[in-house]
């Protein structure tokens, strides 16, 4: 009877979780309670994809139990370049910007994932500039650590003319 | 058209108009003879000498004749009542066969419009006059003649013999005649000029309407309800003014002519009055001109009347023939296709000149000359003109000037029917029409009337069609020209049509309509042993693989699937009739009955009591036209109020002894959607599963054979018509929860379906799949993919393609390209597109740019010679 014991899994242990989340710290618990009923809770076993770089971005995902690889394409084959664990929000960039995906996320062990659509997370940023913000801030300080390695390999490889 | 409605009755009905005629005129003297009866009876058989009367040669005793007489009357209102029944019938019959005529060809008139009238005539407008204002012209086309002859006639008679009385008296009655003729119409005129005014202005409000139906999202979006309500009031607003100012002046008519009909009276008393005293005139003689001039009233408002539905009549037919009589009308489509473009070899431009809707020049002068068979591409910047020379090569637009062969045929001077053998045009907004997918996809080869093969008019049907100028071709039999498709008969169609839908990618959408579509009884019979198969292997795989049972929960009479909805759990079946739908079982007797016996209904009222409350927090701030209510809710935003008020009115508590039956309802009805593992409330708890489990039982047993037979029970040997060909073969729900289970799912399906060598069954299937009005039901790259199909069905030799992947995203025109182009190897394109990188592909590029041709050749970047080559 496995399905029914994942019927089990209540609406209200998703608001519990999603409370210790940073990003959600000032919504308050109704409209968590709407963000996680309007949201799918998936279930990966270890090495399913999130998704892969190049699908069109069409969801968030919030990591509620597991852990997961982010993975880019190079010529030398997938190169890990993070790792996002419990609480952590992955995948909100390409929907932000309307992208495809630029890289592949796996579950690197069994994982439980928040599925938020594109809908669902615009319906909460629009209500909750808060949680604009803090998206926003947290969009910043990924480019101040990218813009950094960037200087940091231009230093070690001169331009090549 | 003609332009007057009695030109067009004369050409159209005169035969029929004569035939009411005389029959009008055969049944006046029926008529004059039972009005003479009464005075008969009263003064021969009654009064006068006693002694034996003559009746028609026979010498009859006088109660005998008496009831000769009365016998006759009888009969006369017999013949009397039936030739008005024949006239009326006949009226009618002459009134709607010229309606029937004028709206059909005023529907042919919509084909034939020349493009740039779509954009002065709304479709709301269209619809207006072909279904309303056109509709009073039927019970006038059936009076035109009979009734001025029939009450023209009775009027001359008796003014005749008012004139034989007294001709002073005969002339006073009609002496405010001129005056009436001479004033009424004035006035009518400006009753009539309202009348136009109010016809437009209805159309006006007739756009409104669908204008705001078709924007309502917009109105919405921009919350301009109030400024359109406020315009829609303005609107309203003109036609009652023009309504008042009709009022006042019609029944101004009304006093004027009743004034007058009762000043002719006033002259026979003074006049009449005078002469009397004077000794003149006997009184018999002013009674019976009084009573005669009574007579006269009945004709002469009927001929008023008559005269003021003709002003009407005339003004509607006008108005409404000269709006579908634009400039530049197309030809008419003609049965016969005469010249045969064949595959031609030259396309030709010689002087071409196009000017668009707005007369603006598009294509100016253009010259030059290409070898076909060929891809050509048409290129340049944007409003270069490559638009309008596309529609002047399909013989969509007739050219200003100059000309386009094919072949050595101009293209302008063909017949629609001629082209359209062998060419086909695809603009980049293909319409989808009601019917199926099959449908639409055979419309192209549906231009010849069918040849033999019978629909189902019937006898009557084709002499009506014929006596309305109607088409005489059959509208319900089998046009479609297998010939043309290249295939034997109907039963090798749908491989072809398989095959083009491959062509322009739609295969995996009609594979996916097929599956997900009911199944239906056609299909279970065709289908049934395979699905079972098919079922079988999946249950297979299922027991080999705990990952992919883990997948799908299948339908176990045994055990509540917890991906299925209460309903679901509850018939287990699927239902065949509307009462067991999920909307309608919460006041379903059987299933009330069921659920009261077991229990369960207060159980679940309970269940529903804690969904509402826990809706009624959710969606409390969300504005009612949120789209989370179509999506989430199991409410919809208008019933959310009364759902927050029934749980303000009574407490948990108080549910099992609910005694209202709407609220009892509207408890039952909230956890009869509800799939525990997708919605995630834990409101169907284990023990209450069981008790779903036992009223499953409970209903099967218990139902009574009539009403069986509304649900598909779920069955492990057996089809369900009623469900999908994917739940017949999965037999159970996919799992929510488990990631990518869809894609896995439908991985495993597609496996087993291809190793059963279903596909292209399922396929016919999805072309069975209903398109909805206007194609609703498809998305906009499934229709644009759909006109491109119907296009390459008929197996044209030249096919023009108008920009038409524009609606697609880029990678999928990217393959669409190549697979058309290869489709249509050794045939002719004309393809107008924006993408400089697929011209390399192409054998001929036409560069157009501010309405002339900058150059006619091969790609740029390719060999010289490469073509020819080739």
């Amino acid at each position: 009877m496995t399905h029914n014991n994942e019927g089990a899994m209540n609406l209200n242990d998703d608001v519990q979780a999603l409370k210790t989340i940073p990003l959600f710290a000032k919504v308050d618990a109704a409209k968590l309670k709407l963000l996680a009923f309007t949201s799918e809770r998936l279930s990966y076993a270890e090495g399913d994809a999130l998704f892969e770089a190049g699908d069109p971005a069409d969801a968030a995902y919030i990591v509620m139990q597991g852990e997961a690889d982010v993975l880019v394409r190079t010529p030398e084959g997938p190169v890990k370049v993070a790792s996002v664990g419990q609480n952590d929000i992955v995948g909100e960039i390409g929907i932000l910007c309307d992208v495809p995906r630029t890289a592949t996320v796996r579950a690197a062990s069994d994982l439980v994932t928040l599925r938020i659509s594109k809908d669902g997370f615009f319906h909460l940023v629009t209500q909750f500039p808060e949680v604009g913000i803090e998206i926003m801030a947290e969009l910043a300080s990924r480019l101040h650590q990218t813009t950094q390695q960037l200087t940091e390999l231009m230093r070690q490889r001169p331009p090549a003319r | 058209m003609h332009a007057t409605i009695f030109g067009y009755i004369r050409a159209h009905s005169w035969r029929q108009q004569l035939l009411i005629l005389a029959l009008t005129l055969v049944s006046l003297p029926f008529f004059y003879l039972w009005v003479e009866l009464p005075k008969r009876i009263v003064d021969d058989a009654l009064g006068g000498p006693a002694g034996p009367r003559e009746f028609w040669g026979l010498e009859l005793s006088r109660l005998d004749y008496l009831f000769a007489l009365c016998l006759l009357f009888l009969g006369l209102v017999l013949i009397n009542g039936a030739f008005k029944y024949v006239i009326n019938v006949y009226k009618g019959v002459v009134g709607e066969r010229m309606l029937r005529r004028l709206r059909y060809e005023l529907y042919q008139r919509i084909l034939r419009f020349p493009p740039g009238h779509f954009r002065v005539m709304s479709q709301g407008q269209l619809v207006q006059m072909i279904n309303a204002e056109v509709e009073p012209l039927g019970g006038f086309i059936g009076d035109a003649y009979a009734l001025p002859a029939y009450q023209g006639g009775m009027l001359l008679t008796i003014l005749a013999f008012m004139f034989v009385q007294n001709p002073l008296l005969g002339f006073a009655a009609i002496l405010f005649y001129p005056l009436q003729i001479w004033l009424i119409p004035k006035l009518q005129r400006q009753v009539n000029e309202l009348g136009r005014r109010r016809v437009r202005q209805m159309r006006v409000v007739a756009e409104r309407i669908g204008e705001t139906t078709s924007g309502v999202i917009d109105i919405r979006a921009n919350a301009a309800q109030n400024y359109e309500q406020s315009r829609f009031a303005d609107e309203l607003g003109k036609v009652f003014f023009i309504r008042f100012a009709i009022f006042k002046k019609k029944f101004l008519i009304k006093f004027i002519n009743n004034f007058l009909a009762q000043f002719a009276p006033f002259l026979f008393y003074s006049v009449g009055g005078y002469l009397v005293l004077q000794g003149e005139l006997t009184i018999g003689a002013i009674l019976a001109i009084i009573a005669a001039h009574e007579k006269l009233a009945a004709p002469w408002k009927e001929l008023l009347t008559y005269y003021q539905n003709l002003w009407d009549a005339r003004i509607k037919y006008e108005q409404v023939v000269a709006q579908f009589d634009p400039p530049g009308l197309l030809r008419e489509i003609d049965a016969a296709a005469p010249a045969d473009v064949g595959a031609p070899t030259l396309l030709q431009a010689k002087g071409l000149t196009v000017v668009d809707d707005d007369d603006e020049t598009v294509v100016n002068a253009v010259e030059f000359d290409l070898e076909l068979p060929a891809h050509v591409a048409v290129t340049g910047r944007p409003g270069g003109g490559q638009h309008a020379l596309l529609q002047v090569a399909a013989n969509l637009r007739a050219p200003l000037a100059g000309s386009l062969h094919l072949g050595d045929l101009d293209v302008a001077k063909l017949a629609p029917s001629a082209t359209a053998d062998h060419v086909a045009y695809v603009g980049n907004s293909g319409q989808v029409f009601a019917g199926s997918l099959r449908d639409n996809l055979l419309l192209g080869l549906k231009h010849k009337p069918p040849a033999g093969g019978k629909g189902s008019r019937t006898r009557q049907d084709v002499l009506e069609a014929k006596a309305s100028g109607n088409s005489p071709f059959d509208g319900t039999a089998d046009w479609v020209d297998y010939t043309a498709a290249g295939v034997a008969d109907a039963k090798a169609i749908d491989a072809w049509l398989a095959e083009v839908a491959t062509v322009v990618r739609l295969d995996q959408d009609l594979f996916a309509l097929g599956l997900r579509g009911e199944l239906g009884a056609a299909g279970a019979e065709a289908l049934g042993p395979s699905l079972l198969e098919a079922r079988r292997l999946v249950a297979e795989r299922r027991e080999a693989d705990p990952k992919l049972a883990r997948l799908i929960e299948g339908f176990d009479p045994e055990r509540y699937n917890s991906n299925a909805t209460v309903a679901e759990n509850l018939l287990f079946g699927t239902p065949l009739d509307a009462a067991y739908e999920l909307e309608r079982l919460p006041e379903n007797r059987f299933v009330l009955e069921v659920l009261a016996a077991t229990g369960l209904d207060v159980r679940l009222r309970q269940a529903g009591y804690a969904l509402a409350e826990t809706m009624v927090e959710l969606f409390a701030d969300l504005p009612p036209d949120h789209e989370y209510y179509r999506q989430f809710s199991f409410i919809g935003p208008d019933d959310l109020p009364d759902y927050r008020a029934l749980i303000g009115r009574i407490t948990a508590a108080e549910v099992a002894k609910l005694k209202d039956g709407r609220d009892r309802r509207r408890l039952l009805a909230l956890p009869l959607r509800l799939i525990p593992t997708r919605h995630r409330l834990g409101v169907i708890d284990p023990p209450l599963q069981a008790e779903i489990l036992q009223a499953r039982r409970r209903l099967r047993a218990h139902l009574p054979a009539s009403e069986r037979s509304k649900i598909a029970f779920f069955d492990p040997e057996a089809v369900n018509r009623a469900a999908s060909v994917q739940d017949n073969i999965l037999f159970g729900r996919i799992a929510y929860g488990q990631a990518n289970a869809g894609q896995v799912v439908a991985a495993l399906v597609g496996e087993i379906i291809d190793r059963l060598d279903l596909r292209a069954a399922i396929v016919t299937l999805g072309l069975g799949a209903p398109a909805g009005i206007g194609g609703v039901r498809l998305t906009a790259a499934q229709r644009q993919k759909v006109a491109l199909g119907r296009a390459l069905a008929r197996r044209p030799s030249v096919l023009v393609l108008d920009d038409p992947l524009a609606p697609l995203d880029r990678t999928e025109q990217d393959r669409l390209q190549e697979s058309l182009r290869a489709h249509m190897a050794g045939r002719t394109m004309l393809w107008a597109h924006q993408h400089p990188e697929w011209l390399a592909a192409f054998d001929r590029v036409i560069v157009m740019d501010g309405a002339a041709v900058v150059s006619v050749g091969p790609p740029p970047g390719a060999q010289a010679g490469a073509h020819e080559a080739a």
